[in-house]
């Protein structure tokens, strides 16, 4: 019995944003992994976490990496190796309170890396405003011929941000949380800043499994409906952090009943980063090495040929 | 769904308010919201009941596997879940071969149980599967199986051995897994002599709707539909090819449930994931460990949220863990996810803990601060709201994030205010230092 055509004809595609080492993210012109509707079949992109002071990171995901989680040049290097796409250099040592990393110095280490793993790298501060708007400026001062990403331009934290971005034609990463207009207004205000949609990925934040996942699931479906029903403000490439998996307590609880706390939080990894491309992620920033392993893997696969 | 014209053009339009609405319209616009029945109405006819029945009918019908605790799947009406929500949650199977040890079997999947907020998460049926193709065998262990196992069954088997198991069974209503393209007169007519459920499996769409078509012709309305999908793409699909036939073109066919059958081992599990995400209503696993159990339930039970449900919970006082005259008094937003994070923390230090949630309009602890909505008079009003007070003589804990308000609390209260932790998860440890 012949079936009906379902292949939805949007009138909006996801613009591109080129990044480093020839690599590029978005383009999609349908709903995730239907080859019926989409035209293009680029891969999901992996980044793999790196952290330049592991202090606070969990025992359980250092054991992961054979002691290379000790040099955030190796570790990034050890990413490269497993297959991952990026690096994802979280900067947590410019942390003033902990005064391990000047932002010079954290400058050096983005420049290293890059360097090195010649794949693109998203940068993130420690979250304090002041170091880390130090930070993108010495980074952007630093790093001239790497077109990096740098995170994240908030509603109160984006200028310095967004002219480092600027001045190094590197990439920003726009921050909101959990709704289809604040991503939009983010993308908006970063447009009337002066930055172009093709240096922009947006981050609507991703709420792991069993903290908000359904959330985050919904606004990301929703983003990307509306992208592809052509609202331009939207059509931009959006990057999940599955790493959030690693707060929810009934993923890493030493529980016997809930079996092997390895394999149960790789699990709990995994199922977040899959609802996130699943619902519209073109790039998912992971922690562990086993959930990135199993994602690339599905990525892959979801991407048909 | 008809909208609400369509209702109103069927009812008598007299505006009598029997139905205790001010007009027609107004009582339309209601049963299109699903916030009204048509019965509501003394005065509406027959043919508009018939009528409406029609057009009311889900896109997708729901099936019903069991009898008593029985699964309901399908019965869904959007492709979106933030476009509604969707209804029945997926449901969960694990094989029983006819050749091991079905009691011992059993056994092990009915300890395949854990509670989280709230809810308990459990397996919700078993496949019993014919692998010693001898019937006697077979309808013995569905026997065994149906001696520990009350809830639904799925029979798993071909149909020359099937129908001695079916003869014991059929009472319980399982699901008979599967018809195909070679058998579906025989199994759609078995179906139909013991009024149960029917598979119809195929990998071609095509043919997988010729066999629905076929099984419906010989008298089967609940079937469930294998698209036989063997991956993670042939999953997405598949399934969001059949869903939006049935939805978008109210192709009846593809008006029926979707199911997986997955075998074993990690990819399993990630095909388990996709089911859920992607409109399964049905999956059988050969095997899942308690580590793969947590996160599959708990992504289930993420997606079948009702996304219309206000994300906040109810200003009040929450005791948690049976807590006294000295336990210590956490408060926090009526945020839902700040609530469940704190709450969930606070039972995994399984001390008893009074918490009290203060209405911030559904803001995070550090939105509603900036906002102004969750100042030291807030929670001191909440407090005051709730006799907390009195009840307790333990301190009041702050959420770390805004310690700014511990003085002025403090003298709001007049009472010992102590500073919490940052991070929900660090409560427990908090929790066993407070003592």
């Amino acid at each position: 019995m012949k079936i009906p055509d379902v292949s939805e004809k949007y009138q909006g595609r996801i613009g591109e944003v080129s990044l480093e080492g020839g690599y590029a993210a978005g383009g999609a012109d349908g709903m995730p992994f239907l080859s019926f509707e989409n035209s293009s079949k680029r891969r999901v992109m992996i980044a793999g976490e790196v952290i330049d002071d592991i202090s606070e990171y969990p025992e359980l995901a250092a054991s992961m990496f054979s002691s290379r989680q000790n040099d955030p040049v190796e570790w990034a290097m050890m990413w490269k190796e497993i297959g991952a796409d990026m690096i994802c250099l979280r900067l947590k040592g410019i942390d003033p309170d902990k005064g391990k990393r000047t932002p010079k110095d954290a400058a050096k280490l983005v420049k290293k890396i890059a360097d090195s793993v010649k794949i693109p790298v998203i940068v993130y501060g420690c979250g304090t405003p002041s170091a880390d708007n130090e930070a993108m400026s010495e980074i952007s001062a630093l790093v001239k011929d790497t077109r990096l990403i740098l995170a994240k331009a908030d509603e109160d934290e984006y200028r310095t941000i967004s002219s480092a971005a600027m001045a190094g034609r590197h990439v920003i990463i726009a921050f909101s949380n959990l709704d289809v207009n604040l991503a939009k207004q983010m993308n908006i205000i970063l447009t009337d800043f002066g930055m172009t949609v093709n240096d922009i990925l947006m981050d609507p934040l991703m709420a792991p499994l069993g903290m908000g996942l359904d959330y985050s699931y919904s606004v990301n479906e929703r983003i990307r409906l509306a992208a592809l029903s052509g609202d331009k403000m939207l059509q931009i490439p959006m990057i999940c952090d599955a790493t959030g998996a690693w707060d929810v307590g009934d993923a890493i609880i030493d529980d016997e009943h809930l079996g092997n706390v390895t394999s149960r939080v790789t699990w709990w990894e995994t199922m977040t980063a899959m609802a996130a491309i699943v619902s519209g992620a073109d790039i998912v920033i992971m922690r562990n090495p086993g959930a990135a392993d199993m994602i690339m893997g599905y990525a892959n696969e979801l991407r048909g040929d | 769904m008809p909208t609400a014209i369509e209702f109103f053009k069927l009812l008598p339009k007299t505006n009598c308010k029997d139905c205790g609405q001010p007009t027609c319209l107004a009582f339309a616009m209601l049963l299109a919201n699903q916030k009204a029945k048509i019965d509501d109405c003394p005065h509406v006819s027959q043919s508009s009941k018939d009528a409406l029945e029609a057009s009311a009918a889900p896109p997708v019908r729901t099936v019903t596997i069991g009898t008593g605790k029985e699964i309901r799947m399908g019965g869904e009406t959007v492709l979106y879940r933030h476009e509604r929500r969707f209804i029945n949650p997926i449901a969960y199977a694990l094989t029983v071969s006819d050749t091991c040890n079905v009691t011992e079997r059993i056994g092990e999947i009915k300890k395949l149980s854990f509670e989280r907020v709230g809810t308990v998460y459990d397996i919700d049926a078993v496949s019993v599967r014919c692998d010693s193709r001898d019937p006697k065998r077979f309808a013995d262990a569905v026997d065994s199986a149906m001696k520990i196992w009350d809830r639904p069954l799925i029979l798993e088997c071909v149909p020359e051995i099937i129908e001695e198991a079916l003869i014991i069974a059929s009472s319980r209503r399982p699901l008979i897994y599967c018809a195909d393209k070679d058998n579906i007169d025989i199994m759609a007519a078995l179906a139909k002599k013991y009024s149960c459920p029917l598979a119809v499996r195929d990998a071609d769409i095509e043919v997988l709707a010729d066999l629905a078509e076929r099984a419906k012709e010989l008298g089967v309305n609940d079937i469930v539909l294998d698209t036989a999908a063997s991956n993670l793409k042939e999953c997405i699909e598949r399934h969001t090819v059949v869903r939006r036939c049935a939805v978008k073109k109210k192709f009846r066919p593809f008006g029926h449930p979707i199911m997986d059958r997955v075998g074993s081992g990690e990819y399993a599990i990630a095909m388990a994931a996709m089911s859920t995400m992607k409109y399964g209503s049905l999956v059988i696993l050969d095997d899942l460990k308690n580590y793969e159990a947590l996160p599959l339930f708990t992504l289930r039970q993420n997606i079948y949220t009702d996304p219309q449900v206000p994300i906040q919970v109810k200003q009040g006082l929450y005791p948690i863990g049976g807590p006294s005259e000295h336990s210590p008094i956490f408060f926090t937003t009526n945020f839902s996810l700040t609530y469940f994070t704190v709450r969930a923390d606070i039972e995994r230090s399984k001390m008893p803990v009074w918490l009290q949630i203060v209405d911030t309009e559904g803001l995070s602890v550090l939105t509603a601060y900036s906002a102004g909505k969750f100042t030291a008079e807030h929670v001191a009003d909440a407090l005051n709201e709730s006799n907390v007070l009195s009840m307790s003589d333990g301190p009041v804990v702050i959420p770390g994030l805004v310690a700014r308000m511990s003085a002025k609390l403090r003298d709001l209260l007049n009472r010992n205010v102590v500073v919490g932790t940052t991070e929900s998860r660090d409560i427990p440890k908090f929790l066993r230092d407070l003592k």
